[in-house]
């Protein structure tokens, strides 16, 4: 049982979540041509050790969040909100996470 | 030559006694006694046979690591196989037999597989039987092992469990803690009063029903004084205290899964009690105080009935007053058997002692010598003998060349040790394997890495004062790193003999020819881990599993330590150079129902109901399933079947008027200023300019051009939107519409919110659905063609004040609305409206109904858009909006999505008429049937209108591509083979005519 410490409720099992994907991905503008669409859906680093990916607090507060976690060690080194205007207000705010 | 119980000692209530049955017969026994000491103490010898020699089985040991005594307990519906005698509880009516044995564990048929021992060496399952020549040199070779195979299977296996529904209940829970200490023993107890005294909230977790671990097992004053007094110390700095439960696995984050035996031990479980529990317990600290295992030597018939680990033996004198024999033989490499020779020669019985060392010290020769036990060095057993329990030994003596017969000894206990292996199962199901310690022959835990520490003989501290040392070490550095303050102690050394063991792992004497044991519950012998070598299967893994090594109900605990010295001797290798397998949770096994809890039957998945739902049964409906939710299948009238009601359902609602429960569906609120902008990148057609007032069927692409979810958006204001989703796709796309805001688009000013579960809905469907909703508005002028068109929204109250939305949309082709009520209003709303469709003679109708019309209609649902079709795919292709990007519109009409082939939305009709044929066959060209097929049916029904089996589905290049064809849908698993035409998947109505009233 993974620990995700969500930045709003507090520390969670894992099972409270849904996973995402990779959140070092940043998709192209809908207009965008074909082959940057096919790049973003398609082609992934699938590192050994830390990643940035996506967590959704489901069975909490909705909140999607980017986390760091080591893919062999399943050790979570950071968790912030997705949205960068909340990851804002909660830094300003002091989060405790 | 007996066992026998003691007059005095042990920890048993001689107060009481216990009535229980062994392979039907009466038998006696006391509270505190298990299975096995009660059946030792009766001189029953032979309590099961082995699984592939069918060698007689006796009691091995003390503990959870029992191969021999594997029982059946209870009858019937409570049957369980395989229980380990020495660890169930005796209680009154216990009804135990053996097993895997005809007509009984005392004189078995099956022992005949002994004699055809040669044909079943490790790896026989995958070379017997099979190319025997002449017969099968010019086929496959499997023909006469397809045969066999049946018998094999047959013969397999050990218990017999029931295969009744089983009639108790588990339980789930859930815990938090500071510290989780597993073992109450020595390092236990101490462990956990150290970090209780600090302050810090403690679970202590023992498998045995009383807490004391190895103490119970002896026979000293003082220590059992120590023992008391730690348990009310512990009981009093209010620790978690958890007997009869086992930590059986250790997992990420210091959680730790536990399993409590709630009623085993209970003759008569309370009706309110689950059976077991199962723990997940997450705890800040852990400590491991798992204790150590004794191991045995490999020796000629070391499986023999009378044969077990000397801590056993000392166990059952001590703990359970039982001494197993007479004339008992002690076997050992190492100090620890003395003590237990000592205490055996003290209650009786006549010992010898034979230990593998030609160098021993005084100390030693003290004890052997005070006690009056016979002690040989440089002695050894070489092979056990008897019929169905041990009455002599064969004894070796060690020489220049290795080991040499020399001896008999007559004896009808032997006591073997040859070693102690730490419980290091726990820490490396965290991935860190075992070290080799080589002066104590033995694995240990290094470092973990984690808040996990290990103490006691599971960190391979032989000494018991030692052990309580280390558990107070282990407290003090857990109360540290806590964030409490400690003195610190130091941790003991590993070790403590004042001899070195001398690694002994198989005793064999060339010139004479023994079979030696080295797993018993999978009848491994040594000889078949010399065959593994010869045949290159040298690998630890391949060892594993081609001989079958360690994994029985042990989990290796007996074997897996000699297996691995035997293949190191055939490697020329060390033992640490060979490895070890991965350890992996449960270290005991644990029973499927206990981990599934209450979540089975009904209560296997959640199970959802409209709040239509009862209103819907007082009206008669027939449920189904719908994903999770209970959906109306029907409303059968007096004496109706299915079919005859769906079929009128279905004419009723296209001649008059139909009501449908569609509350099940996906209902998100969209909202906000950039509400408008938000629609319209995700749906594929035109969003930005739908008025006020009016709803529009919409297609949600996946980034991938693929459909994703098709379902109706009501613009109610500027800002204010209704989605509707389909019923599977509800959850989906909420997650979809939360992470495009949250992840992609953080500037759209938009909300969404999950409305499914506080609107109800019902769909008003037929020529008459007009008239019905106008006598059942406040304002009935709100219902009039021009104020509210076809796919026009209104939001105005019923009859009473009911708030309502309505939609003039349809989903079954006919003229309808669906109407939407805050959910507390669900029966209000259906009284008033179910009220005048009667006056219409019209009917409620169901999914079947409902299919049935959406069938002939060719409208698509889940069933079709499975996420591996495109809009092109699904005949929707012209929604797609040609000037707006949208959210899978870069990717839509990729290469693979382009293709001539792609498989195409299709009706298909029986080319005879009278056949039915089922969703799920694939349709193939009439000369290739096999394979994949050029398509595929998603849904059929027997249609009312046309009056046959009609279906939808997909075939590549569509129906035009297969005009004047015959195709074959193709059913191999249940209906076999049908003739088939594809045609347009609009079957009734094509034109559409019906929806606009």
């Amino acid at each position: 049982m993974i620990r995700i410490n969500c930045p709003f409720c507090g520390p969670r099992d894992h099972s409270e979540f849904t996973y995402g994907g990779d959140a070092s991905i940043v998709y192209p503008a809908l207009d965008a041509p074909m082959d940057d669409w096919h790049d973003a859906i398609f082609l992934r680093e699938n590192p050994c050790g830390m990643q940035s990916e996506t967590w959704h607090h489901v069975n909490g507060c909705r909140m999607w969040l980017v986390v760091e976690r080591d893919t062999m060690t399943h050790e979570i080194r950071s968790v912030r909100p997705a949205h960068q205007g909340n990851a804002a207000v909660m830094s300003a705010a002091g989060d405790k996470s | 030559m007996s066992a026998r119980r003691q007059t005095s000692g042990g920890r048993i209530d001689r107060e009481q006694h216990i009535r229980f049955t062994w392979d039907g017969r009466p038998m006696q026994g006391y509270p505190g006694d298990s299975l096995a000491s009660a059946l030792l103490a009766a001189n029953e010898k032979v309590l099961g046979r082995s699984f592939k020699y069918h060698r007689p089985r006796g009691v091995m040991s003390a503990g959870v690591e029992e191969s021999g005594a594997m029982v059946t307990v209870g009858s019937g519906v409570r049957r369980d196989p395989n229980v380990k005698a020495t660890m169930q509880e005796l209680y009154p009516g216990l009804a135990a037999s053996g097993q895997n044995a005809w007509p009984s564990v005392r004189f078995d048929l099956g022992a005949v597989n002994g004699l055809f021992s040669r044909f079943f060496a490790a790896g026989f399952y995958y070379k017997t039987f099979m190319g025997i020549p002449p017969f099968e040199w010019f086929s496959k070779g499997t023909g006469l092992w397809m045969k066999y195979e049946k018998i094999i299977r047959r013969a397999a296996g050990m218990g017999e469990a029931s295969r009744l529904p089983d009639p108790d209940v588990y339980d789930h829970a859930h815990a938090f803690c500071d510290l989780l200490v597993v073992g109450s023993g020595p390092a236990g107890l101490q462990a956990a009063l150290t970090a209780a005294q600090a302050g810090f909230e403690v679970w202590l977790v023992e498998q045995d029903c009383e807490l004391g671990g190895e103490l119970l097992s002896r026979a000293d004053d003082r220590l059992e004084r120590q023992r008391v007094e730690l348990v009310a110390e512990l009981e009093k700095a209010g620790v978690r205290i958890m007997t009869r439960t086992t930590v059986f696995g250790l997992y990420d984050y210091g959680t730790a899964g536990l399993l409590e035996r709630v009623t085993d031990h209970l003759a008569k479980p309370p009706a309110y009690l689950p059976r077991q529990r199962f723990w997940t317990l997450r705890a800040r600290h852990t400590i491991v105080a798992s204790g150590a295992l004794e191991r045995g030597i490999a020796f000629g018939n070391n499986d023999l009935p009378g044969v077990m680990n000397v801590s056993a033996g000392r166990s059952y004198l001590n703990r359970y007053a039982v001494l197993g024999g007479e004339q008992i033989v002690v076997a050992t490499n190492n100090d620890s058997a003395y003590a237990a020779a000592a205490e055996l020669a003290g209650a009786g019985a006549r010992v010898s002692l034979l230990d593998a060392r030609a160098n021993i010290d005084g100390s030693l020769l003290e004890i052997a010598g005070d006690a009056g036990v016979s002690l040989h060095t440089a002695a050894a057993p070489l092979d056990a003998t008897g019929s169905a329990a041990i009455s002599g030994l064969e004894v070796a003596a060690a020489s220049a060349s290795g080991w040499r017969s020399e001896s008999r000894i007559a004896c009808d206990l032997l006591l073997v040790s040859g070693g102690w292996s730490p419980v290091v199962h726990l820490a490396s199901h965290r991935g860190v394997k075992p070290v080799w310690n080589a002066d104590n022959a033995c694995f240990v835990t290094p470092e973990i890495g984690e808040p996990i520490q290990v103490a006691g003989s599971a960190a391979g501290i032989w000494n018991t004062d030692a052990c309580f040392d280390s558990g107070a070490a282990a407290g003090v550095q857990a109360v540290k790193a806590l964030g409490g303050k400690a003195r610190a102690k130091s941790m003991p050394a590993i070790g403590g003999w004042s001899n070195p063991i001398l690694p002994v792992y198989e005793i064999r004497d060339p010139a004479r020819k023994t079979k030696a044991i080295v797993d018993p519950q999978h009848d491994v012998t040594a000889d078949d881990i010399r065959l593994a070598h010869r045949e290159g299967f040298v690998s630890v893994e391949h060892l594993k599993r081609y001989t079958t090594l360690g994994m029985a109900t042990d989990g290796g605990k007996v074997g897996n330590i000699i297996g691995l010295a035997l293949m190191a001797e055939a490697l020329g290798v060390d033992i640490p150079a060979v490895g070890t397998t991965t350890f992996r949770p449960p270290y005991t096994p644990v029973a499927i129902g206990a981990l599934k809890g209450r979540n089975v039957g009904e209560h296997f998945r959640p199970l959802r109901r409209t709040p239509m739902h009862d209103w819907n049964l007082a009206q008669g409906a027939t449920m189904t399933m719908a994903g999770l939710w209970h959906r109306p299948w029907y409303f059968a009238r007096a004496g109706e079947t299915i079919s005859e009601a769906y079929v009128r359902e279905t004419g009723t609602t296209r001649a008059t008027v139909g009501l449908c429960d569609v509350t099940s569906l996906g209902k998100i609120a969209v909202q906000g200023p950039d509400a408008t902008e938000f629609l319209n990148r995700i749906y594929s057609n035109p969003f930005a300019k739908l008025p006020i007032g009016k709803a529009r069927y919409g297609i949600m692409l996946r980034d991938d051009g693929i459909v994703m979810d098709d379902g109706t958006t009501w613009r109610l204001s500027e800002s204010d939107y209704f989605m509707t989703t389909t019923t599977a796709h509800a959850g989906k796309v909420m997650v979809w519409l939360e992470e495009l805001l949250q992840t992609r688009w953080p500037d759209l000013r938009v909300h969404v919110t999950s409305v499914s579960e506080q609107w109800a809905g019902s769909a008003v469907a037929g020529p008459s659905s007009r008239a019905v909703l106008e006598a059942c508005v406040e304002d009935p002028s709100v219902m009039g063609n021009e104020v509210f068109p076809f796919m026009g929204v209104i939001e105005t109250t019923l009859n009473g004040g009911i708030p309502c939305r309505i939609a003039r949309i349809s989903f079954s082709g006919e003229m309808a609305y669906e109407a939407y009520v805050p959910a507390d209003y669900t029966g209000a709303m259906m009284d008033l409206l179910w009220n005048e469709a009667q006056k219409h003679d019209g009917c409620l109708y169901g999914l079947e109904a409902l299919g049935a019309m959406r069938i002939e209609k060719g409208h698509v649902t889940g069933a079709e858009l499975d996420g591996r079709v495109s809009i092109d795919d699904a005949g929707l292709g012209k929604m797609a909006a040609e000037n707006k990007s949208f959210i899978g519109s870069a990717m839509r009409n990729r290469p693979e999505l382009l293709r001539e082939d792609r498989p195409r939305l299709v009706g298909i009709k029986p080319v005879d008429r009278g056949e039915k044929f089922n969703a799920g066959a694939i349709l193939c060209a009439a000369d290739k049937v096999s394979g994949m097929g050029e398509g595929w049916i998603t849904a059929v029904t027997h249609s009312p209108a046309l009056g046959h089996w009609i279906g939808l589905g997909f075939v590549s290049g569509g129906h035009q591509a297969w005009e004047g064809t015959t195709l074959v849908a193709a059913d191999p698993v249940r209906k076999g083979n049908i003739d088939v035409e594809v045609v347009s998947p609009h079957m009734y109505d094509p034109g559409g005519e019906r929806m606009h009233g």
